[in-house]
This record gives C-alpha cells, sequence and structure tokens, in this order.
C-alpha cells in the first residue's frame, strides 16, 4: 500500500549541534506508527518539520501521495509534549477557535465539540474557564481538539502524560477506535509499555540517526537471543552436569529442590536439544522463551549492543 | 488570511472582554477629566470673598491697599487680642497684623490670622501690593522719582510672524507649537509602551501555557505574531477612542455644571478675540492684551489655528501607527526569547533605550528644531515617531518628511523580518536562558 508518510532522507542542523542526519520514515496507512527514542534524540524534531513548524535544512517529506504543502496542516492533528491551552479562556470559545484554526467551519465545529463533550461527559465544562480545570480534565480538552477536525493523520508526542491510568485508558481506546475510522497516528514516547500494547511498527532514533525501523512483530523476531527459561524439580548439579557445550547456564534461582535456570543456546542448537539433555535428570515443571520486550530492545539498540541483556529480561 | 483574522480576533475580544479593560476604560477619562477640572475647580474655589482687618501699626499701609473683588481690606486699631473674638463673630475672616518697625527692618513680617486658610493668591496679593508700597516709600525716602523708575521698567512682549509664500505674515506661537508637539509625542510614547508590552506579556503567556505549539501547528509563526500586534493595536485604538469620548463627555458635563457662567464669559471672549483676530494683528497689540489677560488657554487655542492641522493629524495618525508597528515586534520578539517576565530585563533595555533617548531628545530639540541632531533623529526610524512629532509644528521641510516616513516603513518592514525570524525560534525554546549570542544564530536558522 502506499505509505500516507514519507519522510526522506531528512537532515536538521542546529547551531550547535545536528538534531536529525538522515532520517527516513515511511508510515503505512491507519497503522499506528511508534517514534522511539531516548530525550533529545531528534524525536520532537522530525514531528516538527512533519507539522510544518520547521523546515529540514535537506531531505523532503511527501504527505498522502504529495510533496508536503501548507494545505496539509489541516489533515493534520498534532498534540504536542509541550503543550497546554489558554489559561483564562473558557473551554468552549477556546475549543472553537483552534478548530476553526485547523480550517473548520464554526457550525461544523460546533456540532462536532458537542458530540465529543457528549462522548466524555464534559458538556457542563463549555463555560468554564481552564484554569478552573484539573490536569487531567485540560487533558481531556486538549485530546479532543487534537482530533477533532479529523485528521488523517495524527501526531501525538507523549500523549499519556499528565493523565490517570483510567483517562489513560480512556484515550487508549479513543486512539484505537481513531485507527479503526481510518486515522494513521504516529506516536512519540520513550514509554515502551504504551508500544507493545499499540503500535504496528515502529522506528527508533537516537542522536539524530535511526537505528530500527521495523514492524513490531519482526523487530521482536530479530532479537530473539535464543534465551529459555527452565522450571525443575531434582538435583542442580545433575542438572549443569547434564548441559553440554552448546547451551549456557546465564542465572539459577533455587527453592529447596525446585530450581529455576536461564540458559542462553549457542549455535545453531534448538530447544528440543536442551529438553533431551536434561529430561532424564529432572523432573520439568516449566519451560518457556525469555522473550525481549520492546523496552530490553530499546535499551540494547541504544547502548548499541548487537544481543539483548537477557538478564533483565521478563517472560511471556 | 482568514485565519490572521481569527487570530486577530481572538486576540482583540480576550481583552476587551477583560475586566481591567474596562476598569481602564472608566479610570482613565476620569483621570483625565480630572487633571483638567481640578485646577479650574481650585482656581474658581478661591474666589469666595475675603475681609480682612489690617492692624497696622506702621501707618505705612492704611488705606493704601487697594481692595479687589475677592479682597476687602478694613482697617482697625484695636489689639490683637480683641480683633481675634471678631474672627468667630464676622464679619471678617482674616487679621492681619503690621508690626511698628515694619518699616526699618530689612525685612516685613506682617502677620495673618485666619480661621479657614486663605489660598496662595491671597498671600501673593498681599505681599505683592505690599512690597510695592515699601518700594516707592524707601525710594520716595532716598529722593528718587518713582515716574521716573516707572518709565525706565516697560514690558517686552514678543510677537512672532511667519512670512508665508503668499506675502501674508502669519503668527504663529512657538509655545502652542511646543505643546502640540510635546502633546502628540506623549501619547504616541504611552501608547508604544502600553501596549508593545502587552504584545510582549501575550507573547510570554502563549509560551508559559505551552499552547503555542499547538497553534504553530495550523498556522505560521508569523501569522500568530502579526496577528498579535494587529489585535492588540485594535484594542489600544478602542481604548484610546473611548477614553477621548468619554474625557470630553465627562469634562463638559462637569463644567456645564460647576462652571455654567465661567463658559459664557469665556464665550463672549472668544467672540471678541475672533473679532481682533481677523483684524491686523500688530495694531491691535494693546488691544490684544487687554483681552489676553483673563484666559491664557483660550487664546493658545486660537492660534492653533495657525499651525496646519490635519497635516499634524495625517502625521500623528502615521507616526502612532507604524512606530506601534515597529515596536510591537520588537517586543513580540523579546517575549519570545524568554520564558517568564522576570527574565525580560536584558532584552527589553535595548528595545526601549532608543525610545526613551528620543524624547529626551526630543526636549533639547524644542530649543533647536532644525539642527543637524533634529535632522537626524527625526529620520531614524527607531526615534522619528516621537522626534518628528515634536518637529512637525515647526514646519518641517516636506522631503525630510517623506523621507523620515519612507525609512520609517522600511524601518518596520526591516525590524519585523527580524522579530519574526527571532519569534519563530524563540517560540519553541523552554526552560533555557537565552543569551545574545543564540539570538543571534536563530537569524539564520532556515525556516
Amino acid at each position: 500500500m502506499e505509505p500516507i508518510l514519507e519522510v526522506k532522507n531528512i537532515t536538521k542542523k542546529y547551531a550547535n549541534h545536528i538534531a536529525l542526519n538522515g532520517v527516513s520514515i515511511s508510515v503505512q496507512p491507519q497503522k499506528i506508527f511508534g517514534l522511539l527514542g531516548p530525550n533529545g534524540a531528534g524525536k520532537t524534531s522530525l514531528i516538527r518539520i512533519i507539522n510544518q513548524i520547521t523546515g529540514p535544512d535537506s531531505g523532503e517529506v511527501w504527505f498522502n501521495g504529495q510533496k508536503l504543502a501548507p494545505e496539509h496542516v489541516e489533515l493534520i492533528g498534532y498534540l504536542p509534549e509541550e503543550r497546554g491551552l489558554y489559561k483564562k479562556m473558557k473551554v468552549g470559545e477556546q475549543a472553537m477557535y483552534l478548530a476553526q484554526l485547523k480550517g473548520l467551519k464554526k457550525s461544523e465545529a460546533k456540532q462536532k465539540l458537542q458530540h465529543w463533550f457528549e462522548k466524555f461527559e464534559i458538556g457542563n465544562w463549555w463555560d468554564k474557564k481552564i484554569e478552573e480545570l484539573s490536569k487531567g480534565m485540560q487533558q481531556k480538552i486538549q485530546f479532543i481538539v487534537t482530533v477533532l477536525h479529523e485528521p488523517k493523520l495524527l501526531i501525538l508526542d507523549e500523549p499519556f502524560s499528565g493523565f490517570d491510568p483510567i483517562n489513560a485508558q480512556l484515550i487508549k481506546n479513543e486512539i484505537l477506535d481513531l485507527k479503526a475510522k481510518g486515522s494513521t497516528i504516529i506516536f512519540s514516547t520513550h514509554n515502551m509499555g504504551s508500544v507493545e500494547e499499540l503500535c504496528d511498527h515502529i522506528a527508533l532514533i537516537n542522536k539524530a540517526e535511526k537505528l530500527l525501523d521495523g514492524s513490531v512483530k519482526d523487530i521482536r523476531k530479530n532479537h530473539r537471543s535464543h534465551t529459555y527459561q527452565l522450571t525443575f524439580k531434582g538435583n542442580l548439579i545433575a542438572f549443569t552436569n547434564a548441559l553440554w557445550a552448546g547451551a549456557e547456564l546465564l542465572e539459577k534461582k533455587s527453592d529447596e529442590d525446585i530450581h529455576s535456570v536461564t540458559i542462553k543456546l549457542l549455535r545453531q542448537n534448538n530447544p528440543n536439544d536442551l529438553l533431551q539433555a536434561v529430561l532424564n535428570h529432572t523432573e520439568i515443571l516449566s519451560f518457556q522463551e525469555v522473550i525481549p520486550s520492546m523496552n530490553d530492545i530499546f535499551i540494547s539498540v541504544v547502548e548499541n549492543k548487537t544481543t539483548v541483556n537477557t538478564k533483565s529480561a521478563h517472560t511471556e | 488570511m482568514n485565519k490572521l483574522f481569527l487570530i486577530i480576533q481572538r486576540e482583540y475580544f480576550s481583552r476587551v472582554k477583560k475586566k481591567s479593560f474596562l476598569i481602564m476604560t472608566i479610570l482613565g477619562p476620569l483621570l483625565m477629566a480630572g487633571l483638567m477640572i481640578v485646577p479650574v475647580w481650585l482656581a474658581m474655589r478661591d474666589k469666595t470673598e475675603h475681609q480682612i482687618l489690617v492692624l497696622d501699626h506702621s501707618g505705612l499701609f492704611i488705606d493704601r491697599l487697594p481692595n479687589t473683588k475677592q479682597i476687602k481690606f478694613t482697617y482697625g486699631s484695636e489689639s490683637v487680642q480683641t480683633a481675634k473674638t471678631k474672627l468667630k463673630d464676622g464679619p471678617f475672616d482674616l487679621i492681619m497684623e503690621i508690626k511698628g518697625d515694619a518699616l526699618n527692618d530689612s525685612k516685613t513680617t506682617p502677620i495673618l490670622y485666619y480661621t479657614k486658610q486663605p489660598g496662595i493668591n491671597v498671600e501673593q496679593y498681599i505681599t505683592n501690593t505690599m512690597e510695592n508700597i515699601l518700594f516707592d516709600y524707601r525710594l520716595q525716602g532716598d529722593s528718587i522719582d518713582v515716574n521716573k523708575i516707572d518709565k525706565a521698567r516697560r514690558p517686552v512682549e514678543i510677537i512672532t510672524l511667519k512670512v508665508t509664500e503668499n506675502g501674508k505674515d502669519e503668527k504663529t506661537n512657538t509655545e502652542m507649537n511646543m505643546m502640540i508637539g510635546f502633546g502628540c509625542a506623549i501619547i504616541i510614547y504611552f501608547m508604544i509602551f502600553l501596549y508593545g508590552s502587552q504584545v510582549m506579556r501575550g507573547v510570554i503567556e502563549e509560551k508559559t501555557n505551552r499552547i503555542v505549539e499547538v497553534i504553530v501547528s495550523s498556522v505560521k509563526p508569523f501569522q500568530l505574531m502579526l496577528g498579535k500586534i494587529i489585535g492588540v493595536a485594535l484594542v489600544g485604538l478602542t481604548q484610546f477612542i473611548l477614553w477621548v469620548i468619554l474625557t470630553l463627555v465627562i469634562s463638559t458635563a462637569v463644567n456645564a455644571i460647576l462652571f455654567k457662567s465661567q463658559i459664557e464669559d469665556t464665550m463672549k471672549r472668544n467672540a471678541q478675540m475672533e473679532q481682533v483676530m481677523k483684524n491686523d494683528i500688530t495694531a491691535h497689540v494693546d488691544q490684544m492684551e487687554e483681552i489676553n489677560s483673563p484666559n491664557e488657554v483660550i487664546e493658545l487655542f486660537n492660534q492653533a489655528g495657525n499651525i496646519n492641522i490635519i497635516k499634524v493629524l495625517a502625521a500623528f495618525s502615521f507616526y502612532f501607527l507604524f512606530g506601534y508597528l515597529l515596536y510591537a515586534a520588537l517586543f513580540a520578539a523579546v517575549g519570545s526569547a524568554v520564558d517568564d517576565e522576570a527574565d525580560t530585563q536584558q532584552f527589553i533595555l535595548p528595545v526601549t533605550i532608543p525610545l526613551i533617548a528620543s524624547f529626551i531628545i526630543a526636549q533639547s530639540i524644542v530649543t533647536d528644531p532644525n539642527s543637524s541632531m533634529a535632522q537626524f533623529f527625526s529620520i531614524f526610524p527607531l526615534t522619528s515617531p516621537i522626534v518628528m512629532m515634536v518637529r512637525l509644528p515647526f514646519d518641517v521641510p516636506v522631503w525630510e518628511l517623506a523621507l523620515s516616513m519612507t525609512m520609517l516603513i522600511v524601518g518596520f518592514l526591516f525590524f519585523t523580518w527580524i522579530a519574526g525570524k527571532i519569534y519563530r525560534t524563540g517560540i519553541l525554546m523552554y526552560g533555557k536562558k537565552t543569551t545574545w549570542k543564540e539570538l543571534g544564530k536563530w537569524l539564520f536558522y532556515k525556516e
């Protein structure tokens, strides 16, 4: 399918540092694209270029099959990380203003706002000033004004900061709902938990360069470390003796005669070889592969390691 | 264009709807009207009649102090003690005691007893007349002819006449020119400061509220800046017009109620004045003087007719508008470079220095409105809105005015361009103290 957004070889320099160095990404329609990276990696610079807030020094951005142009701002919704609203302005007035800046007609904006206010059960906030609302309430309004004009592309920079778990779930559901209705979402964060839950595809940026790009499934597959966790009943020494050169014991934990070990298989050995080797010496209680979480992949890639540190890995 | 209009609309209404706007709009004219009315009222207040009992022990002043409309002298010879009782029962409200040695002392010190304090003009009148009497008395003592002294001392009064091209001499009034020029300059100065800093605060507010990034994802930063500047300008204009209207309404209303007779008086004098003005002025200097003395302000206003009011108004509007626009852009740039108002100090100073300097320069220009310094600063765009307004009533050559206006427009475009560059980078910079060096680099960032 033709990508809705294509960023081609973008470079952006500031006086003292390079924010983006030849970064390219391609976002497929109706997917949630995770843009990951530590603070200062260049995520926000990239997002600002897509939003046409700043321009690249070199490279191109294509949106919906066209070169990015000023009229596209009305097709994009942007929730910045540094976000807020006019504190002294009334909720309704403010939402109407921001909606009209995004190109909605007055009547359209009003109708859509009423729909959202009913949906979130906040109809009585219309004449309140923003400063009278709690932070979480303000975030709700902010989310509504971001998605009100039903953008084709929705860019969310750390969308869950400032939400309590209940409201975060509410927003998560709205994001999935928007995706189902046809929106494409770019989701920038360093909170890996939400990435695994929501994203179809991710790109990892560190120090102005893209380090990793692919579907979440593929990335996790590529970052398998052939590490397994085995719990058994029996003698630990007998177990270790049974291991051969193709397996390496990384970690062991014992509770009386129940032992839990983490084993890394080297070379082309497969888990069946391991099981066969130990089967006669132990009573196996459980056996599973240790799959690296996005968090581990993130850390390992950023720290420029080729293998994932399984010690901190949790099992699934 | 449509979005710019939306921004202007928001900037305008969010300010006009504020309570502080309403308070300022009402309070301003009250203060202005107060400034106009109080002096007149104070002057009127002292028009109550004073009955003064003079106890002159020297004998020199008896029957020699001339009565006026408000001050009537009565002479007595009782002791101060008994006289004081008359203060309570009337008819006197003041007792003046002059000591017997008043004539010999180097300083004469009459004592004035009162129950209600008399105005300063009563005291002044008494000292003046007493001084004159003593002056004559002492001259006579030295056998000098008082009349000769009087003849020798004659007043000089200057009449300035401008030679116009059609050969007719026009009477001009330097004082009036100065007043008009300075008045306009003061208004421009205050409006730039007042509304320029409102623009700055607006920019800072958007930055601290963190709404600015939301908005610039919909509109260009330059549009946002321009919308704010224009919106605030309209607020200023609204307030200014309301002030003028309200001031006029309040002062006329108060005048009509309090000083009804005064106004009728003034109108009569006005009619007389006009009659005089129509005739050849020089021939009627004596007559002028006679009419002048009661109300100098009226005279000044009549002479304002000699300055080209339309020219001054047009220039005022022009310098007001473009002066504000230029400075507002700079104020916006300052606002964008800082995180909160406390940090504005280092950047605000270079912006306000030319403004304050032009005011200081303007004062020296009044003494020599066509000096080369005056020429330079009335053409330099950062100072011209104020300096040129001061110079204008003194007849500035047309080419200078044209050059000054062109330079102001060029300056406005240039500084707005620079401000726009700083602004679009500054609004997205959080939590970092900006240095001058960085500000310079922002100018060269690609958009």
